[in-house]
């Protein structure tokens, strides 16, 4: 299993995808991150390094995650043959300790002795509590106000596993401000500290490193999808929020121009009704936490405030590569809403045993869509990027709120 | 070309001070309350305010200038008023910059951001997230219509950054004095002396401004005594709860704290 790859399509140097990417950071982080590039690549190199981390990804997280084909799901999917690639069976529950277990490592190699990360959904803040405790090291994670409320299993998780977790009080009090606040701590500390970004959002190296590191799902995938069925998908899908699980399994595939890369947005009440997280749908470009890419916002440069039931989503900005994605037009993006997602979250736990995180619940949904545009036969190759523990109250709440006006 | 500010500089230096630089947020609390508000910063002896622009996710500043940017925002300010601000100030006779992150000027277009804040009588522009390795278009708009372009150095800043950064810049290099974010703090910080003097290395001549954390006339005259220009943020947004008279005396008591060097040395 070889995780950290030289990748087909590369950022420039300086980490631009055309136009996107790129650094818009203050300069009092440059210092810090041209070394996490310069110990990034230096890492990357190394076998030993490169050992490490697949000894761990094999022994400590579970890898390779499976791949399952789900034939009742797909009865609802105009005949298409849909695969899940199992992301949700990865130790903490989702694809995030990919990446998270790259980061740590470097941050040993760093030689820094303290971690702080953003969380929307709290798996990537369960992620690097995890490894923080694997690893010896001090964690503290910045979550909106907003998810600690919605998603508070994974707060506790989180405290459980040593992490102290800080929620954010400011602006809408979702995963926008708590990045706000990861690198407000970060410019002050940054000595002593990484930032353990836990999306391929951000600046260079974060986009390209962080989608390294991810690369293994779709390495991976492709591996089984060619050993079970003898032939490639017609189509991958996976959920989009700043775009992490999406770009590790679709950039394996890249260079196959018979497969679609399809990504789904968070389009929460419709994507007309303003109240949605829908990026590469509705937004225009401009610099949000370090890069250029897709972002909601004004016509006077601000930051809209998204709304969507999956706090790992609603987010309004997105990784720079799936910017250029869109408009290379190799990969396309499409809104799922709220209700869309709920009702794919309860059929594939219905017809599969099998929940879903909501954000997971967003591709599903978007595949069951898509199914009938490919047709009868087709294989759709779908990331089930993580479990759907955390969301339980949520569906809770969604579900009996439909039965009252029923 | 020279530097817009250059006039100020040389006037300081003959008079063997630092300038007193000041900032507010446009729109704070009011559109019309800021522009009366960056009034008395100029009556109370600031040499130059720094306009602010508010926004949504200002990622280089504590809680104090956070809280004025959510206000000025939730009041519905606009960039063109921030245009307008600078525009009542220049007419008034006093100087102005704006001091921005870099999205809402990247959407209302850099070259007609440029163009306008030129017509409205500003002088130039602070970056607090742009570095001149993706200025570009900035670079050659502030060229275009004759602006200062104030880049930020840090203490984390490489000597070859340093050089660079120095090199991009016209009017002032804007120096943090710590590693971290706005915010009034009761010491000024080592860090900054140490930085001016490496900024002086790499960049003979060229102006050095420092922020973040100057708060009192006392500290003003501790980075007088270094540095070309001491410049105060927060402290005159929380004056600013005392409205216009708590904003002019904070002014007074800092430009007594440069001009403090300067009568020593006569
Ligand atoms: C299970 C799961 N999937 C997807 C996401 C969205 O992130 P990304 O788009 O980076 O994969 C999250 C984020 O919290 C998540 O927890």
């Amino acid at each position: 299993m070889v995780t950290v790859q030289p990748a087909t399509a590369q950022p420039d140097a300086r980490g631009h995808f055309g136009r996107y990417g790129g650094r818009f950071v203050p300069e009092a982080l440059i210092k810090a991150l041209d070394q996490l590039t310069a110990v990034y690549a230096d890492a990357r190199a190394d076998p030993e390094f490169i050992a490490r981390l697949n000894g761990l990804l094999a022994d400590y997280t579970g890898r390779p995650s499976p791949i399952t084909e789900v034939p009742r799901l797909s009865e609802h999917a105009g005949g298409a043959r849909i695969v899940l690639k199992r992301e949700d069976l990865n130790h903490t529950g989702s694809h995030k300790i990919n990446n998270v277990l790259g980061q740590a490592l470097l941050t040993e190699r760093m030689g820094k002795p303290r971690v702080i990360a953003e969380t929307g959904a709290g798996q990537h803040g369960v992620a690097t509590a995890t490894a923080c405790a694997l690893l010896g090291l001090q964690c503290v994670v910045y979550m909106g106000e907003v998810d600690t409320e919605r998603q508070a299993l994974n707060v506790a998780r989180m405290r459980l596993l040593g992490a102290e977790v800080i929620p954010v009080k400011t602006g809408s009090r979702t995963l926008k401000d708590a990045i706000n606040e990861a690198l407000r701590d970060w410019v002050t500390n940054v000595d002593t500290t990484h930032y353990l970004l836990g999306t391929v959002a951000g600046p260079h190296p974060f986009p390209v490193m962080v989608r390294d590191f991810h690369r293994v799902i779709g390495l991976e995938a492709r591996e089984q999808m060619l050993a079970r069925y003898g032939r490639l998908p017609d189509a991958v899908a996976a959920c989009v929020g700043g775009g992490s699980n999406a770009i590790g399994i679709f950039h394996p595939f890249i260079d196959d121009p018979g497969v679609r890369l399809v990504g789904f947005e968070a389009a929460g009440d419709g994507v007309d009704t303003g109240r949605h997280a829908a990026t590469l749908s509705a937004g225009e470009p401009g610099m949000l936490h370090g890069a250029l890419s897709y972002l909601l916002q004004d016509s006077d440069g601000q930051t809209i405030e998204t709304h969507s039931i999956s706090a790992g989503l609603d987010y309004p900005g997105v990784g720079p590569e799936h910017s250029w994605l869109k408009d290379t037009g190799r990969a396309e993006y499409r809104p799922i809403t709220d209700a869309q997602a709920m009702d794919a979250f309860q059929l594939l736990s219905r017809t599969e045993g099998i929940i879903p995180a909501i954000e997971s619940a967003h591709a599903v949904a978007g595949a069951l869509r898509l199914g009938p545009e490919l047709g009868p036969g087709a294989l759709l190759l779908v990331n089930l990027s993580g479990r759907g523990d955390k969301d339980v109250d949520t569906a809770v709440k969604w579900f009996d709120l439909l039965e009252e006006h029923s | 070309m020279t530097a817009r500010l250059a006039p100020l500089f040389e006037a300081c230096g003959a008079d063997h001070r630092a300038a007193l630089i000041g900032y507010l947020p446009a729109g704070y609390p009011t559109v019309d309350g800021s522009r009366a508000l960056l009034r008395a910063m100029l009556d109370g002896g600031c040499d130059l305010v720094e306009v602010g622009v508010p926004y949504s996710d200002p990622v280089l500043d504590g809680p104090t200038i956070q809280a004025a940017s959510e206000a000025a925002l939730r009041a519905g300010v606009r960039l063109r008023d921030v245009l307008s601000v600078v525009e009542s100030i220049a007419a008034a006779g006093g100087r102005a910059v704006v001091m921005t992150y870099w999205n809402p000027v990247h959407r209302y277009g850099v070259d007609s951001f440029a163009r306008d804040l030129a017509a409205a009588g500003g002088l130039g522009v602070i970056t607090p997230d742009l570095i001149p390795d993706e200025a570009q278009d900035w670079l050659a708009a502030a060229q275009a219509h004759d602006l200062d372009r104030i880049f930020l150095v840090a203490p984390s800043s490489t000597d070859q950054r340093l050089a660079a950064t120095a090199a991009a810049t016209r009017g002032f290099l804007y120096a943090s004095s710590v590693m971290g974010v706005t915010g009034a703090r009761d010491v000024v910080s080592s860090a900054a002396g140490t930085l001016v003097s490496r900024v002086r290395e790499h960049a003979l001549g060229l102006p050095v401004g420092v922020g973040l954390g100057v708060r009192n006339g006392a500290q003003a005259a501790e980075v007088a005594s270094f540095a070309d220009a001491v410049i105060v943020g927060s402290a005159f947004v929380t004056a600013a709860g005392a409205g216009v008279p708590g904003v002019r005396a904070l002014a007074a008591d800092l430009a007594t704290g440069v001009r403090r060097h300067a009568a020593q040395l006569a």
